[in-house]
């Protein structure tokens, strides 16, 4: 024990770094920051360290090379002992690191830790969020299947909207012609080296500046901040209700830093890690390329924006966001702090996790895309094809030999593309639907060409058997009309 | 020697010397931002366009759209399968051929040719294109992109090399006559 004192004390006479450390371990934070509230950010920062971890962990195995990645990684999921519970846990750890890092940064919000003198705490918590996304997104690529390949296919058409610049930002961003090798490498470099030292750098002054503007007190409703006499009333409170750091801010963080990686663990256990799927190979062209969880919003955005608006905002938008995120604090620095009495914080966080929720969730049915199979692999339901002429039969086969199934419903099965049609002889007449067919329009591409009369002629005989048992299909009022004189 | 004039001649020093690392800066900066820079500016001169040979002419009859490959022109030797392009050949008639890539022009997903009903698809977001590569619905906001083509000694070619993105569109030849 007298030895470990003395190579302490020999360390910090050279070092030096006791004081500052017992300084900071002992300095007063309010008592009501002890809160369960206040531990996401540590735990940001311990699923953080287990990425790193693990991070070195696969590096040790996996080949940055577009020809050998993915069989690296079926090596790690099949051969290598544990291999496939490392990269689940480095799967799952970036899923978590992300939800907790939104979760973090949605406290801080709605507590106003943003507010002065806070500011660039915050600022550059927008970094480690832009960070943490870009660690995702490198990731996803590294992970060398099909849907990495046709994503960075993605990446690489938006990148090319960039007025001027864009053929060229291509070529950089792929490191040359074409997705391939160098394109690997580059994300290689930028997950492993140089977003992750910037990530390092940044908790550093993230942390610093927590520890030396003093943790957010908990906000009551009409304790107001004034940059006059904020920092004044903080010290006033910390002295008259605070707690030393150590332990009382700490020990919760701890427990929860250590839940949160059993959770980790549990996931990557219970359902093990992610892909990859199918190899990279561009020839295999019968895929449905899929972006990871966190960026499901952006492929229903990028499905249901209208044509026109799209690339102004895949290239405006983001700046905007971007420059809201970052003078937030500078442009409501004062005032409440508690939720409680900030009506539109409440309401903006709602709307921003309804949209990415809505947004989501239409990302996991994808109803926009063609169902590529359907034509084939999804019958019309029997009942439709009961007591039907001839003709009306032949139609529905034209039906599913034309892969109108693929876009149009029938039941349960088809795409949803288009509108269902179990219904459609109520809306369409018979003269219209012929011209829906062969014209097309409303985002239905025209048949015309690729049918010949008597095919459209059954198809629509078809689709004219379409309505619900006890509604009368439409008809062309000029026709009734003109029968009954 | 005064103080202060000691002083100004060590700043002057450092001053010298913070511009001399400037200078060794500018030296190692030069070749760091040009191999950073390589894609783009080795990629000028000759370009990455060639002409490849997608083989014989009669492996494509006439009236159909089959899947064709060709190993990009400017690979590297760990580029494995990823240099193995496919694209979509529709031999219209006699000698006149139309040569599709085979990314969707919205954001490039692969698209699938379906002959009965005459259309691309595309299962990302939903883009189709007629026989001819038109845009026919969804978001694609123009046509299939197209690569020149020519036929030598029997053997249909096209030129290629390029990822085409929708930002490339002017350096394909969509709008042009066939580019033999």
């Amino acid at each position: 024990m007298r030895l470990m004192q003395k190579l302490g004390a020999w360390l910090d006479q050279r070092l030096q770094l006791g004081a500052p450390i017992r300084e900071t371990m002992a300095h007063p934070i309010p008592r009501d920051t002890a809160s369960w509230f206040y531990v996401f950010g540590s735990a940001a920062m311990t699923v953080f360290g287990l990425q790193v971890v693990t991070g070195i962990l696969l590096a040790l195995i996996y080949v940055p090379s577009a020809g050998e990645a993915w069989s690296s990684l079926q090596i790690l999921n099949h051969q290598v002992t544990f291999g496939w519970f490392i990269r689940a846990l480095h799967g799952w750890g970036s899923n978590f690191m992300l939800a907790i890092v939104l979760i973090h940064m949605v406290q801080v919000f709605l507590f106003g830790a943003h507010k002065y003198p806070r500011e660039l705490t915050w600022t550059v918590g927008i970094f480690l969020l832009l960070m943490t996304l870009g660690m995702a997104f490198t990731g996803q690529v590294l992970r060398f299947d099909q849907d990495a390949y046709w994503g960075l296919g993605i990446g690489a058409s938006i990148v090319s909207r960039v007025p001027v610049l864009g053929p060229a930002l291509v070529t950089l961003v792929l490191g040359g012609p074409i997705i391939a090798g160098s394109t690997l490498s580059r994300f290689f470099a930028l997950h492993v080296f140089v977003v992750p030292g910037l990530l390092m750098l940044f908790v550093v002054v993230h942390v610093l500046l927590v520890l030396k503007l003093g943790i957010n007190e908990w906000p009551m409703p009409g304790r107001l901040v004034r940059r006059s006499d904020y920092v004044e009333k903080y010290h006033a409170l910390t002295r008259t209700d605070g707690v030393p750091f150590m332990p009382y801010g700490v020990w919760k963080d701890v427990v929860f830093s250590g839940l949160i990686l059993l959770c980790v663990a549990a996931c990557a256990l219970y359902f093990g890690p992610f892909g990859p799927t199918g190899q990279p190979d561009p020839r295999v062209i019968q895929t449905a390329p899929r972006p990871d969880f966190f960026f499901l919003w952006l492929y229903a955005l990028l499905s249901l924006l209208p044509p026109e608006l799209e690339t102004p905002v895949l290239l405006i938008g983001p700046v905007i966001g971007l420059i809201v995120l970052l003078a937030l604090p500078f442009f409501s620095g004062e005032g409440e702090k508690s939720w409680k009495r900030r009506p539109i914080a409440v309401l903006t966080i709602l709307l921003a996790a309804v949209a990415l929720g809505t947004f989501t969730n239409l990302a996991s049915h994808a109803p926009w895309s063609p169902v590529m199979d359907a034509g084939t692999g999804t019958p019309v339901p029997p009942h439709l094809l009961r007591g039907r002429t001839p003709l009306e039969i032949q139609g529905a086969l034209v039906f599913q030999s034309k892969q109108c199934h693929n876009c149009h419903a029938l039941g349960e099965g088809g795409g949803k593309r288009g509108p269902a049609l179990d219904a459609v002889a109520v809306r369409l007449t018979g003269d219209q639907l012929v011209r829906q067919v062969l014209q097309g329009g409303g985002n239905m591409p025209a048949y015309g060409k690729n049918l010949n009369p008597a095919e459209t002629t059954a198809l629509v005989a078809f689709l004219e058997t379409l309505h619900p048992a006890g509604q009368a299909p439409a008809q062309d009022a000029s026709r009734t009309a003109g029968a009954q004189q | 020697m005064s103080v202060p004039g000691d002083l100004s001649r060590r700043q002057m020093f450092l001053k010298i010397a913070i511009l001399f690392n400037g200078v060794v800066g500018i030296v190692l900066g030069i070749p760091i931002i040009g191999y950073l820079l390589g894609p783009v500016i080795g990629g000028r001169k000759p370009g990455y366009q060639r002409w490849i040979s997608l083989g014989p002419v009669d492996q494509f009859p006439s009236g159909q759209t089959r899947l064709a490959t060709y190993h990009n022109p400017s690979t590297r030797a760990w580029d494995g399968e990823t240099a193995d392009i496919p694209c979509w050949v529709r031999h219209t008639e006699d000698d006149h051929f139309q040569v599709f890539a085979i990314n969707c022009a919205h954001l490039g997903c692969p698209v699938r040719w379906f002959p009965q009903s005459g259309l691309f698809m595309c299962p990302c977001h939903g883009g189709a294109y007629y026989a001819d590569g038109a845009r026919a619905s969804g978001p694609p906001e123009r046509g299939l992109f197209e690569y020149p083509f020519k036929i030598l000694d029997g053997a249909l070619h096209i030129e290629a090399g390029q990822m085409p993105t929708p930002g490339l569109s002017a350096s394909n030849c969509t709008k042009r006559p066939p580019c033999a």
